[in-house]
């Protein structure tokens, strides 16, 4: 099929191309589709109380 | 060739870069901004960053020649960095990481992980492999780069790699993230237009799709020396279990696929635009780049063989053999093949492409580097001083330091160095902060000590199998060889064959698992839980 060797490398052709597919058609399903706004940060900016270790 | 046109473009080039920082200057007013991008970057942009940082020279011109070595069995790497590098690292891992990183106000990856688990030990310790490793990653994309001008524009070596590195460091200077994300997306669009091109003029010219068949045809021209090794032809994967399947599958399809997952200079990519949907959006520019860069690269790079043959007689592997060693070298293919094949206009067109995927990269490093040391290790691990007044200031210093370590390196660097510190690289990150890394988004049992004592174990497992088990670094390193007088511990084995990636990611994983059970859940998870908590659902924030 489509040419190649073994089944391996077919797979491989095949896979990387639904690979792309799933990224294009999941992106463009889910284009609109937002998160819940933010949380405030649990420290204020740039004063995080870490431990020493 | 016309050096005066190709001397032209590049000076355009460059100051179209020298615009984008400058874009990239004007629109800095905070910290957020230099290191974060202020959280709120085009998705688009932000995918061409990520997949032009993704992909350096060496994606391009060296895989590219792996792939005309090994064959098409390398797609299975393209597939890897398509499913994980964007689909999963964007919708399992980006999103949570979004959400962490502006709910414990983390501006880098190390400072993410050290927030998460409230451990100045964890922000210093990875800022501090970053600060180390990072430089020798970088140091391989530059040498690709300055290679690529010392040959192409009749540059001095040493002036080529001072030149790119100062024009490099320049807009991430001044420019921070908003300048290296600007510039990147500028360069992905040049690298998608010279691999469009070469994608469709190498399939004209070798029979459109009835090549495959063509290519298959070829494989009893396979020489000896790689039959033996387990090369079945450039349509077909190489025999189970051989060297050369050793070789693909592990070293190359998991040791680069995996280790994308936690590259700090990616990750951070992340925490740039403004809300989960940018990141959806992101997937259609991002998946489709990265299946014209890698999958072109692997698959032109496999029909090499079948162009040269129908022209020549010849198989690649005959064309690419320097004749100064004697040896094939798998470097020189793209050019060569881009010279031979390709109308004079392309090659120009190419050429910036290779100079923008190495730029892009670079400057990303840069970026990182100058952050790692600055923020995570001077102003945090230490506590040498800071304040938000001088966090720009303290990452600028930062990449000056990562700028003058990088240049050093490459100019000591000896030839053929840049597949084996790009490989380990990509091995410690997977190694040292994946298992960190998902335990911080998706594990909130998760403890302080089970991350460190992972990390920790993981970092030791990877270096002890780089210098002392993995032939092609062990042997390169010289370590094992001056206290044993082996090249590796494991030579004339499997082991030797087997990527560090393949041992430490498990080592580290089990060490942070059991670590974690056998201890109290990390001061760090009420950090991340209260971020849930707030929004009225466990789960909530980090999805």
């Amino acid at each position: 099929m489509l040419g190649f060797g073994d089944l391996g490398v077919t797979a491989a052709f095949v896979l990387t191309l639904a690979s792309a597919a799933l990224c294009v058609g999941y992106g463009l399903l889910h284009w609109n589709d937002d998160d819940a706004p933010l949380p405030p940060p649990v420290h204020p900016p740039g004063e995080a109380e870490l431990d020493d270790l | 060739m016309n050096l005066e046109l190709l001397t032209l473009a590049v000076g355009a080039y460059a100051a179209v870069l020298a615009f984008l920082g400058w874009l990239g200057y004007r629109r800095t007013r905070s910290a957020a901004d230099y290191l974060v991008g202020g959280r709120e970057i085009h998705p688009v942009l932000m995918a061409l960053a990520y997949g032009s940082t993704f992909i350096s020279t060496s994606a391009i011109v060296g895989f590219a020649g792996v792939a005309a070595l090994m064959g098409m069995g390398l797609l299975w790497l393209t597939m890897l960095n398509i499913l994980l590098g964007v689909f999963v690292a964007f919708v399992v891992f980006g999103r949570p990481t979004r959400r962490l990183g502006a709910a414990l106000d983390a501006h880098t990856f190390p400072e993410l992980l050290g927030r998460r688990y409230r451990s100045r030990f964890i922000q210093g310790f990875a800022g501090g492999t970053i600060a180390l490793l990072m430089p020798l990653y970088a140091a391989a994309v530059l040498i690709g780069g300055a290679r690529f001008l010392e040959v192409q524009l009749q540059l001095d070596y040493q002036v080529a790699l001072f030149v790119f590195a100062v024009i490099t460091v320049g807009y991430v200077l001044f420019g921070g993230l908003k300048g290296v994300v600007y510039t990147d997306a500028f360069q992905a669009v040049l690298m998608v237009c010279g691999m469009l091109v070469l994608l469709v003029a190498t399939y004209a010219q070798v029979g459109g799709l009835s090549a495959h068949q063509a290519l298959t045809d070829l494989a009893d021209k396979v020489p000896p020396a790689l039959r033996a090794q387990g090369h079945r032809g450039w349509t077909a994967m190489p025999a189970a279990g051989s060297p050369l399947w050793w070789q693909m599958v592990s070293t190359i399809v998991l040791g680069v696929g995996i280790g994308v997952l936690a590259q700090p200079q990616l990750t951070v990519r992340f925490m740039t635009v403004k809300s989960g949907r940018e990141l959806h959006r992101a997937l259609v520019p991002g998946g489709l780049f990265l299946l014209l860069m890698a999958g072109v690269a692997y698959v032109v790079g496999s029909l090499t063989n079948l162009w040269y043959f129908q022209r020549t007689g010849k198989i690649a592997l005959a064309i690419m053999t320097d004749p100064a060693t004697g040896k094939p070298n798998v470097d020189r293919l793209m050019p060569l093949y881009t010279q031979a094949a390709m109308p004079e206009w392309f090659a120009y067109l190419f050429m910036l492409a290779l100079l923008a995927a190495a730029m892009s990269t670079l400057s990303a490093q840069f970026h990182a580097i100058g952050t790692a040391i600055g923020r995570d290790l001077y102003e945090q691990a230490f506590r040498l001083g800071g304040g938000a007044e001088r966090t720009v200031l303290l990452a600028r210093a930062g990449i000056l330091a990562g700028f003058a370590g990088t240049v050093l390196l490459a100019w000591n660097l000896g030839p053929g160095v840049i597949a084996i510190a790009t490989a380990l690289f990509f091995g410690m990150c997977a190694a040292t902060f994946l298992p960190a890394f998902v335990s911080a988004l998706f594990w909130a049992r998760s403890t302080r000590a089970g991350v460190i004592a992972g990390m920790l174990a993981g970092f030791a497992a990877w270096a002890l199998w780089v210098l002392f088990v993995h032939e092609r670094e062990s042997a390169a390193l010289g370590v094992v060889k001056a206290l044993t007088g082996r090249t590796s511990l494991g030579a004339g084995t499997t082991w030797a064959l087997v990527d560090p990636i393949v041992v430490a990611l498990p080592v580290s994983s089990l060490v942070t698992v059991v670590g974690s059970l056998l201890g109290r859940a990390a001061p760090g998870a009420e950090a991340g839980a209260t971020a849930r908590t707030r929004e009225g659902g466990l789960d909530a924030g980090l999805r």
